[in-house]
C-alpha cells in the first residue's frame, strides 16, 4: 500500500475504500468487495458516467493509483471522481446477494437511524434513492414497518446522492429475507415501553433482530391489521374529518386484506 | 431554530402591566429560553395569576405555594430555610409551568402564540418526505405527566414524530397536552391539510428530467405558501371545519428495477392506506359510519389494478341476506351521526371500525387478530 492522497485525514486507513467508509458522513456506506470492483464487467457503463480521470479514479479506488507527480488540481479531480464512481458501483454492489448481507448486518445494528415515526417504535431504517441516476435527488430513508420515506436527520447525511444506493435496494433485500420484515405494530420484544425516556437514547436495548413474530408465517396478507395509527382528539372526542379519513383509510386497508387473503385462497387452497 | 428564543411582543406590554415585574429578564422568559425549551411559548402572568386557571394543580404539584412564587418572580415572603433542595422548587416550577402551559395554550392568547411559533418553524418539519418539509405542532399522547414525551403532529400526514434531537426528550408531552394539536388545526383550519386530494397520482417516484443540476440537501420544495402548491390548482374542503390546504398527496411505491412491487409478494406493500387520502371529498362519504363501504360502489370503485374479479368476491351470495341488515343499520347510524357535527364520542372507538362486508364472507378463516369486529355486532 503506498501514501493516500486524500486530503487530510488519510494516513491510518489501509485502503482507499477504509479511509472512505471511515470518513465521517460516509456511514450509511457498505464496503465493496474488491474482486467486485476488479471485475470490468460490474463496471459496465460506468465509465461514460464518470466524465473525467475514470481510469484514475478507478485505480484510486483499488489503490493502484501512482500519485506522484500529480499535481493538486489533478488530484482534487480524481479524488472526488473515485467518490462519485464508487457510490455508483456501491450502488450496484448492494443489490447482489453479498452485498445485500453487509448491507443486512448495518440494518441490524441500525446503522441507518431509525424511524422517527412514534408507531413504528424505533424501527431501524434502510437507505433508499428516489432516482437512479445521479445528481437528481439526496439519499432518503426508507422504513419497513410504515413503508414510507423519511430525510435524513444529518445534513451530512441528507447530502449523500440517492444514487449511490438506488431505488432498488431496499425492496431487494426484503425480497431475499422475506424474514426481516417487520411486524407492523408493536413487537412482542419491545412491548410496553411506552414511557418517558422512551425516546431517543433508549434504543440500544432494541435492535430488532431476528424474524419477528407475525411475518414467520409466510403470509403477509393481514400484517397491516397490526399497525397503529394516531388519532386526533379534543377532550377526548376525536375529530370529525379526520376521523372520516381515518374510517377511509382503515376500508382502504381491510379491502387489501380481503383481496390478498382470497388471492391466498386461491393459490393454496385450505386442503394443502 | 433551537437557540433564538423569540419573546412575543404582544405579551412584553402586558407583562409589564404586572407588577411583579422587577428585573429585566423574567423566570419564565428565562425558562423558555433554555436550550430544548423551545416549544414552550410564554404564558401570560394574568393567566397564571388568576387562581380559576389552576383549579386542580395544587394536588399535582410538590411545594406548590414556592413553585409558583418561583414562576412569577414573587419574593418570598418568610425565608426559604424550610425548603430542603432549591432543585426541588425548581423542579416543582417547571412542572407547574408545563401544566399551566398545557392549559394556556387553549385559550386565544395562547393559541395566537403558538401560531407564531408555528409559522416561524419553532417546532421544525415533518421528517416524511412526501409532507415536504410541513411544519409540525409539538402535542402529548397523554395529559397527565409522567406518561410520554412531547411529540410532533404533522398536518399533511397526520402522524406522530419523535422529535429530531435528544434535547426533547426530556419534555413531558403533558406539557402540551391531546387537545392542543387538533384544537390548534380546527382553529387555524387552513393550516390543515385537507383530507382529499384531487391528483392522487399514484405515481411514486417521478424523476425531474430538467432540474438536474445539485443535489437537495433538504427537500425538494419547501412550499412556504399554502395555496400554491407544486402542480396543484387551489381547492377548497366543504367541510368548513376541517383542512383548507392543498394536501400533499403522493405516497412512496416501492420499485425494484422500476417495477412497482406487486402487493401479491410477501413483501409488497401493505401500508399504502396509511398515507393514501380519496381524490374528492364526496369519497369520504362511501364509507359510512361503522367503516364499511356504503353501497356496491366501495372497493370496487378504487382498486387497484391487480384485482380485478374482487367486487364479485366481496359480495358473495350467501351474504346477501347479512348485507340488507346492515343497511337498516347504516341509516339508523346517519341520522346519529348527523347530529354530531364536529367531533365523535370516544366510545365509537373501540370497534375497530371497517369491517365492511368481505368480513362476513369469511368467519371461517379470519385470523385471531380481526375476530373482535365481526363479534361486535
Amino acid at each position: 500500500m503506498e501514501e493516500l492522497s486524500s486530503g487530510s485525514e488519510s494516513d491510518y486507513a489501509a485502503t482507499w475504500v477504509s479511509w472512505f467508509l471511515s470518513t465521517k458522513g460516509n456511514e450509511y456506506f457498505a464496503e465493496v468487495d474488491e474482486d467486485y470492483i476488479l471485475d470490468r464487467f460490474n463496471l459496465t457503463g460506468l465509465n461514460g458516467e464518470v466524465v473525467q480521470e475514470y481510469s484514475r479514479a478507478l485505480d484510486l479506488i483499488t489503490d493502484s493509483l501512482d500519485d506522484e507527480g500529480l499535481d493538486e488540481d489533478v488530484r482534487e479531480a480524481i479524488e472526488s471522481s473515485a467518490r462519485f464512481l464508487y457510490g455508483l458501483i456501491h450502488a450496484r454492489y448492494i443489490i447482489t446477494m453479498r452485498g445485500l448481507a453487509k448491507m443486512l448486518e448495518k440494518f441490524r445494528k441500525a446503522d441507518f437511524g431509525r424511524c422517527p415515526r412514534v408507531y413504528c417504535y424505533q424501527q431501524a431504517l434502510l437507505p433508499v434513492g428516489l432516482s437512479d441516476i445521479p445528481y437528481h435527488k439526496a439519499v432518503k430513508l426508507y422504513c419497513p414497518r410504515c413503508e414510507d420515506i423519511y430525510s435524513p436527520k444529518s445534513n451530512r447525511h441528507g447530502s449523500i446522492d440517492g444514487a449511490y444506493f438506488g431505488t432498488t435496494f431496499p425492496h431487494m433485500l426484503f425480497m431475499v429475507y422475506p424474514q426481516m420484515i417487520p411486524s407492523k405494530g408493536q413487537s412482542a420484544g419491545e412491548g410496553g415501553r411506552l414511557g418517558m425516556g422512551m425516546g431517543m437514547g433508549s434504543g440500544s436495548g432494541n435492535l430488532n433482530y431476528g424474524p419477528p413474530a407475525d411475518v414467520g408465517s409466510a403470509s403477509t396478507a393481514t400484517a397491516a391489521m397490526k399497525a397503529e395509527k394516531y388519532e386526533p382528539r379534543m377532550y377526548g372526542f376525536r375529530v370529525h374529518e379526520e376521523a372520516r379519513l381515518s374510517r377511509w383509510r382503515l376500508a382502504k386497508r381491510d379491502g387489501q386484506i380481503a383481496r390478498l387473503e382470497a388471492l391466498e385462497r386461491e393459490t393454496n387452497p385450505p386442503n394443502l | 431554530m433551537d437557540a433564538a428564543q423569540d419573546f412575543d411582543e404582544p405579551f412584553d406590554s402586558s407583562s409589564q402591566a404586572s407588577s411583579t415585574q422587577t428585573s429585566t429578564i423574567t423566570w419564565i422568559n428565562w425558562f423558555t429560553s433554555l436550550p430544548g425549551h423551545d416549544y414552550f411559548c410564554e404564558v401570560l402572568e394574568d393567566f397564571i395569576e388568576d387562581d380559576f386557571n389552576l383549579t386542580g394543580l395544587q394536588s399535582m404539584v410538590p411545594f406548590w405555594k414556592e413553585a409558583l412564587e418561583m414562576v412569577l418572580d414573587v419574593e418570598a415572603e418568610d425565608d426559604t430555610a424550610k425548603i430542603p433542595d432549591v432543585t426541588i422548587v425548581e423542579n416543582s416550577a417547571e412542572l407547574l409551568y408545563g401544566l399551566v402551559h398545557q392549559r394556556f395554550i387553549l385559550t386565544k392568547p395562547g393559541l395566537a402564540a403558538m401560531l407564531e411559533k408555528y409559522e416561524q418553524g419553532h417546532f421544525g418539519a415533518c421528517p416524511r418526505v412526501f409532507c415536504h418539509a410541513t411544519h409540525v405542532l409539538p402535542c402529548g399522547r397523554a395529559d397527565m405527566p409522567g406518561v410520554d414525551t412531547v411529540k410532533l403532529y404533522c398536518p399533511n400526514c397526520g402522524d406522530i414524530y419523535s422529535p429530531p434531537s435528544s434535547k426533547y426528550t426530556g419534555i413531558d408531552g403533558a406539557f402540551f397536552g391531546t387537545t392542543f394539536s387538533p384544537l390548534f388545526f380546527q382553529t387555524y383550519s387552513e393550516l390543515l391539510s385537507a383530507p382529499f386530494c384531487p391528483q392522487t397520482s399514484t405515481v411514486s417516484t417521478p424523476i425531474p428530467p430538467a432540474s438536474a443540476s445539485g443535489l437537495d440537501s433538504r427537500d425538494p420544495s419547501p412550499v412556504p405558501s399554502m395555496s400554491a402548491r407544486p402542480g396543484g390548482e387551489t381547492y377548497t374542503n366543504p367541510d368548513p371545519h376541517g383542512g383548507q390546504k392543498s394536501a400533499l398527496g403522493k405516497v412512496y411505491a416501492p420499485r425494484i428495477y422500476g417495477f412497482r412491487v406487486s402487493e401479491r409478494a410477501r413483501s409488497g406493500p401493505r401500508m399504502r392506506w396509511l398515507r393514501e387520502r380519496p381524490a374528492a371529498w364526496e369519497e369520504l362519504d362511501s364509507v359510512d359510519h361503522r367503516g364499511r363501504w356504503v353501497g356496491a360502489g366501495g372497493v370496487g370503485v378504487k382498486e387497484e389494478e391487480d384485482v380485478k374479479g374482487e367486487k364479485g368476491r366481496l359480495f358473495d351470495d350467501d351474504d346477501e341476506v347479512k348485507e340488507e341488515d346492515g343497511a337498516e343499520e347504516e341509516e339508523e347510524e346517519e341520522e346519529e351521526g348527523a347530529k354530531m357535527e364536529v367531533a365523535e364520542p370516544v366510545k365509537e372507538e373501540r370497534r375497530i371500525p371497517s369491517m365492511p362486508p368481505m368480513k362476513v364472507t369469511k368467519p371461517k378463516g379470519s385470523p385471531g387478530g380481526r375476530g373482535k369486529a365481526g363479534g361486535s355486532r
